[in-house]
């Protein structure tokens, strides 16, 4: 096998942190609502939302900024009608977010129908438009390293520089503390006079720009047309990454860097041909995900039952 | 003359379901006093306070500040107008420090960011100020529910408050935590601070309050000076009737035991040894007390006699059968019957109806149904005659058990645990924070079960004048062990329990070994 080379490793590892990025995105927003005390499913709806609307406004604008800009717009705006639904019209959280999923992938296939005629796809209808990729000098001369982390799309190293932010955010600024606070326990928060309702819907703000970000990375990174549904479950994913972190900032972007290599290593095989069916190739980031899940748990447990010996013999 | 600092006049409450809570109230407080207010359980003070600290907003009435009339319609306003309120239910984060409960909402922050130095320092300044022992970084959920107690108070009081309001304050605390915070009361008296302070415990009362307003079924009986008015005056005007603290009992005859526990060990997921080697029996006809600072091991100790949560080592039976592995129904199929600490979890369906929450543990019985339907008829008449027996003030048995007061919602619970049948009552905190008169019924329940049908009872309390006066062998947890053990509780008095419970005292092994 020709395979292992230098370079072979140096192009897994750049794909697997280009195949990180939107799940980065996605697990963040998922630990910033985590920490105000929701489980935010929609993600997925928002990002498809967010991706869709990038591609059209960069398109219709001639400027990939704007398409970014109306991404992120986008993105917020959808976390504002959730946040409103929730928050103001009291309805159930789950409930908003899989009504909210269910009609962006209805909602963007139908209005990709109205602007372009096409129902799959807008690659061949809609001008296409990609953030820019950079080049880091002097790292990019490293060998290996340089060519796994320099030439990324910017949206790639916003991400990473995402996590950092969010935690900054959490754990240094008196917004955050706040949030933690309602997330934590809702009526001490309010009971010195913090605003929960206004935490919330701050809460949705952020959880949609990164979303926001997420999305226009789809549809303006990864490739540069809107597919249909073709967040593809990233959204969920990003959801069990901040879970298997317990809504940690860089536990949860580390968990979906996992995920990442999972969807890369899928990639990889799939590209060697062979004939192993590709449907089963492409389950391998979803089962990653159960397994990790599951792995998780038992350890949890294991540290528990560890700790309590010898519990009830069945 | 007295300066007035508060008046509330005419205050009416009444709650999205149309239930009345308060219902004209008015009442005043004075610079530099500690006023009483008194109800029974569901009386409304609650309420009142809610409405005081802007977090219920009345139908109607005007609140008076320093003889100014003021609106208050939301916390934010209560704090600027001086006012603190230490809920009965803390308020606080428990993965936060002291210090970032202190500061928020009024954090300090430096170049647009927390500074968390900053909270520290205001903490500890306050800290010292009014003489609390207390490290501003430690975790709250580290702390002892004493000093959470008091987190909360300095809360209040770094905001600046004048008046304070503490919620049953009382509830929670051991009797020196108690003295404790009566001497850090009467220190923010002499401050100038003014204190609305509400309680159950009458002798508390008398003890740091100089007026008493009394509330009923959401109105208000009015105020007195309390110099003039005894205990059993008080609590007449409370309750409407004198409410005997005694309960009169011939001595035990216990037989065979019920429950036998050898040797058990319970360690949590954080490795503590929550329950370390407890044995005892409970005979046929006697009730077991366990008293102790809640914390110590009751709750886990209730939680595993009752199948809810397993145990590393020793054995439990219950009329002779070994509950390893048992689920909580299995157990209860047992002998067992139990009045769960915390009643809106784990003793009833809240949204439920009376009468659904009654035959919750029997409805599959061949008593109560005929084929694949239930005897609606048959069971009809036996939950009427439930809520009679046991005095459950309600509309009717169709009611959601939410609806009710604490004191009849734990009456359902009690009617139910005590018609099943069995002859093991494990009753954990059964009249925590119900008023005096439910409280009297489900204590004198329990004694004339044990004497008349032969139960066998463990009844585990943090309140002092329960244990003493039901029990008849009485012991003390403390930290997972059993520190004291008495043959007889009515010889125990308070102060030596005290010592017991706070471990300034322990018994040896061979000075309890007849009692266990
Ligand atoms: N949010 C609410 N909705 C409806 N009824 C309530 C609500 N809160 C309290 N109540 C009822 O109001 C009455 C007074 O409650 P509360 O003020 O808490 O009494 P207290 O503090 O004197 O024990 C109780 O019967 C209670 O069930
Ligand atoms: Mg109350």
């Amino acid at each position: 096998m020709p395979m292992y080379t230098l370079d072979w490793f140096a192009n897994f590892g750049f794909s697997v942190l280009r195949l990180s990025t939107p799940l980065i995105f996605a697990a963040l927003a998922a630990v910033i609502s985590r920490k105000a005390g929701m489980l935010n499913m929609a993600l997925e709806g928002m990002m498809l939302t967010s991706a869709l609307a990038g591609v059209i406004l960069s398109g219709f604008t001639g400027s990939v900024w704007i398409g970014l800009i109306g991404a992120i717009i986008v993105g917020v705006l959808s976390g504002a009608i959730i946040g409103f639904s929730n928050l103001t019209g009291k309805t159930d959280l789950y409930l908003t977010c899989i009504a909210f999923n269910l009609a962006a992938t209805g909602g963007t296939v139908f209005v990709m129908y109205l602007l372009t005629g096409e129902k799959s796809t807008t690659s061949a209808a809609i001008r296409a438009f990609s953030v820019p990729s950079i080049t880091i000098p002097l790292i990019d001369k490293i060998p290996l390293i340089g060519k796994m982390i320099s030439g990324h799309n910017l949206l790639t190293y916003l991400a990473f520089l995402s996590i950092y932010m969010v935690w900054f955010f959490l754990y240094k600024t008196r917004l955050g503390l706040r949030l933690r606070a309602v997330g934590e326990n809702p009526k001490a928060a309010s009971s010195v006079g913090i605003n929960v309702t206004k935490i919330g819907y701050i809460s949705f703000l952020i959880s949609g720009i990164l979303c926001g970000l997420g999305g226009a990375f789809m549809s303006m990174g990864w490739v540069s047309f809107f597919m249909k549904n073709m967040t593809n479950g990233r959204g969920y994913i990003g959801l069990s990454a901040m879970n298997i972190a317990a809504g940690n900032p860089v536990g949860s972007a580390l968990a979906a860097i996992f995920f990442g290599f999972s969807d890369a290593f899928a990639t990889m095989i799939k590209g060697r041909g062979g004939d192993f069916p590709t449907e089963f190739i492409e389950m391998i980031p979803y089962v990653a995900t159960i397994a990790a899940l599951v792995v998780m748990n038992i350890i949890r447990m294991g540290q528990k039952r560890k700790i309590e010996q010898g519990v009830k013999q069945k | 003359m007295a300066q007035e600092v508060l008046r509330m006049d005419n205050i009416t409450k009444i709650y999205d379901n149309g239930f009345v809570a308060n219902k004209n109230i008015t009442f005043w407080l004075n610079k530099g006093e500690i006023l009483a207010l008194v109800g029974e359980n569901g009386a409304g003070k609650t309420t009142l306070m809610k409405v005081l600290f802007g977090l219920e907003s009345p139908q109607s009435g005007d609140v008076y500040i320093n003889g100014e009339h003021v609106k208050i319609e939301n916390t934010l306003d209560a704090i600027d107008k001086g006012i603190g309120m230490v809920h009965q239910h803390f308020m606080l984060l428990p993965s936060l420090t002291v210090a970032e409960n202190v500061a928020l909402g009024i954090e300090p922050m430096k170049k647009g960011l927390f500074d968390f130095n900053k909270a520290v320092k205001m903490t500890q300044e306050v800290a010292d100020k009014y003489r609390f022992n207390i490290d501003p970084l430690s975790k709250v959920e580290d702390l002892s529910v004493g000093q959470m107690q008091k987190v909360e108070i300095m809360k209040v009081l770094i905001r600046g408050a004048k008046i304070i309001i503490m919620d049953e304050p009382t509830a929670v605390l051991t009797p020196q935590e108690t003295d404790e915070l009566f001497e850090q009361l009467l220190l923010l008296k002499e401050g100038g601070h003014s204190i609305i302070f509400i309680s159950h415990k009458l002798e508390e009362v008398k003890r740091i309050c100089s007026r008493v307003t009394v509330l009923r079924h959401g109105y208000c009986l009015g105020s007195y000076d309390l110099e003039n008015m005894n205990e059993s005056d008080i609590s007449r005007l409370m309750v409407g009737r004198d409410v005997v603290l005694k309960i009169d009992k011939e001595d035990p005859k216990p037989e065979e035991v019920v429950v036998k526990i050898k040797n058990l060990v319970k360690i949590n997921e954080t490795g503590k040894k929550v329950i370390d080697g407890i044995s005892l029996d409970i005979r046929k006809g006697e009730v077991v007390g366990i008293a102790g600072v809640e914390g110590n091991g009751q709750s886990e100790l209730s939680d595993v006699l009752c199948g809810m949560d397993t145990f590393s080592s020793g054995e439990v039976r219950i009329n002779n059968q070994d509950i390893v592995g048992k689920t909580v129904h299995e157990i209860r199929q047992m002998g067992l019957a139990y009045i769960p600490e915390d009643r809106m979890r784990h003793g009833c369906a809240a949204d439920l109806s009376i009468k659904d929450n009654i035959i919750s543990d029997r409805f599959f019985l061949p008593e109560y149904c005929k084929g694949l339907f239930m005897k609606h008829k048959y069971i009809d008449q036996l939950v009427d005659q439930y809520i009679k027996d046991f005095e459950i003030a309600c509309d009717d048995k169709n009611q959601p058990v939410r609806m009710l007061s604490g004191g009849n919602i734990q009456k359902v619970v009690v009617a139910r645990e005590f018609t099943s049948g069995s002859n093991f009552i494990l009753a954990n905190q059964p009249t925590r924070g119900i008023d005096v008169g439910a409280a009297e019924m489900i204590r004198k329940t329990i004694v004339k079960k044990s004497r008349t049908e032969g139960t066998a009872t463990l009844l585990i309390s943090a309140d002092l004048n329960e244990v003493l006066e039901c029990s008849d062998r009485l012991l003390v947890m403390r930290k997972g062990k059993i520190v004291a053990a008495f043959p007889k509780a009515n010889e125990v008095s308070e102060d030596e329990l005290g010592e017991y419970m706070l471990g300034i005292k322990t018994m040896t092994a061979k000075e309890m070994e007849n009692v266990l």
